[in-house]
């Protein structure tokens, strides 16, 4: 397996570090510039959303993510031992309802095929985000 | 690093944003924004012709910068989106709800 381990601290200034990772291996992975740029802010809407939410704008508190090349998809698992979401608090808000902020899950599951949150045993929680590589659809690869 | 120009025309203000604009850089444009919005500025133009990346917390700031402006009966307005952040804006139906214009000047030409 493929994968690279970037660990920032929860400071929005790294984010930058983290977006230019992802960018990267969108290129190895020959996505095409829609897909790149659309998981490229996914990831980001992700981190972002573990300094605001996860971490309550502490910016001096660990983020690690792990950026996975698999055989049929880019897999991306972002952990922080922050305060965990209540299930029914991920999901996309109304877009009819113009408002400031709201839009970062709506964002993260309209780029990504999987989007996977878990919260374990008071110690971390763990977002897992994946997007089938180009020609890998996940019908084709439900076996492997 | 995020550059920001703010330039007075006879109807118009205008802010020129230079770079990505993230959870990170977007405290820069708030802080321009209200500093306009503390004045009552009519008009501000957003123009975003040097923006190649944009996240929801930019987007918050406009939407944001958009309702203090309103409340004081004045006007918002964006201009020179490229792809990338346009596409933002269209996945989050806004838009529908800013102003958008293809360049600073056909703002200024539709405003004036």
């Amino acid at each position: 397996m493929n994968s690279v381990e970037i660990k920032i601290p929860s400071d929005p200034m790294y984010l930058k570090i983290v977006r230019c990772s992802v960018e990267h291996l969108c290129d190895v992975c020959h996505f095409p510039d829609e897909s790149r740029s659309a998981i490229k802010l996914a990831v980001d809407e992700a981190t972002t959303n573990i300094i605001r939410h996860a971490y309550q704008n502490q910016y001096d508190r660990p983020i690690i993510i792990n950026l996975r090349l698999l055989k049929d998809r880019l897999e991306i698992v972002l952990k922080d031992f922050g305060i965990s979401a209540k299930p029914g608090e991920i999901k996309s808000r109304n877009l009819d309802d113009v408002k400031p902020g709201g839009l970062g899950v709506h964002l993260i599951k309209n780029a990504m095929d999987v989007v996977n949150y878990e919260h374990f045993s008071d110690e971390y929680n763990q977002l897992t985000l994946a997007k089938f590589l180009p020609g890998k659809k996940e019908d084709e690869h439900a076996e492997n | 690093m995020l550059k920001i120009n703010v330039i007075t025309d006879e109807s118009a203000t205008t802010i020129e944003i230079d770079g990505e604009v993230d959870l990170y850089s977007s405290t820069d444009v708030r802080k321009t924004l209200y500093g306009l919005m503390d004045q009552k500025t009519p008009v501000i133009i957003v123009d975003l012709k040097g923006v190649g990346y944009m996240d929801s917390s930019g987007v918050a700031t406009l939407v944001e910068g958009w309702q203090r402006v309103k409340n004081y009966g004045g006007k918002i307005v964006l201009a020179d989106l490229r792809k990338e952040v346009r596409d933002v804006f269209e996945l989050t139906k806004l838009d529908s709800f800013f102003e958008i214009y293809a360049s600073k000047e056909e703002a200024l030409k539709e405003i004036s």
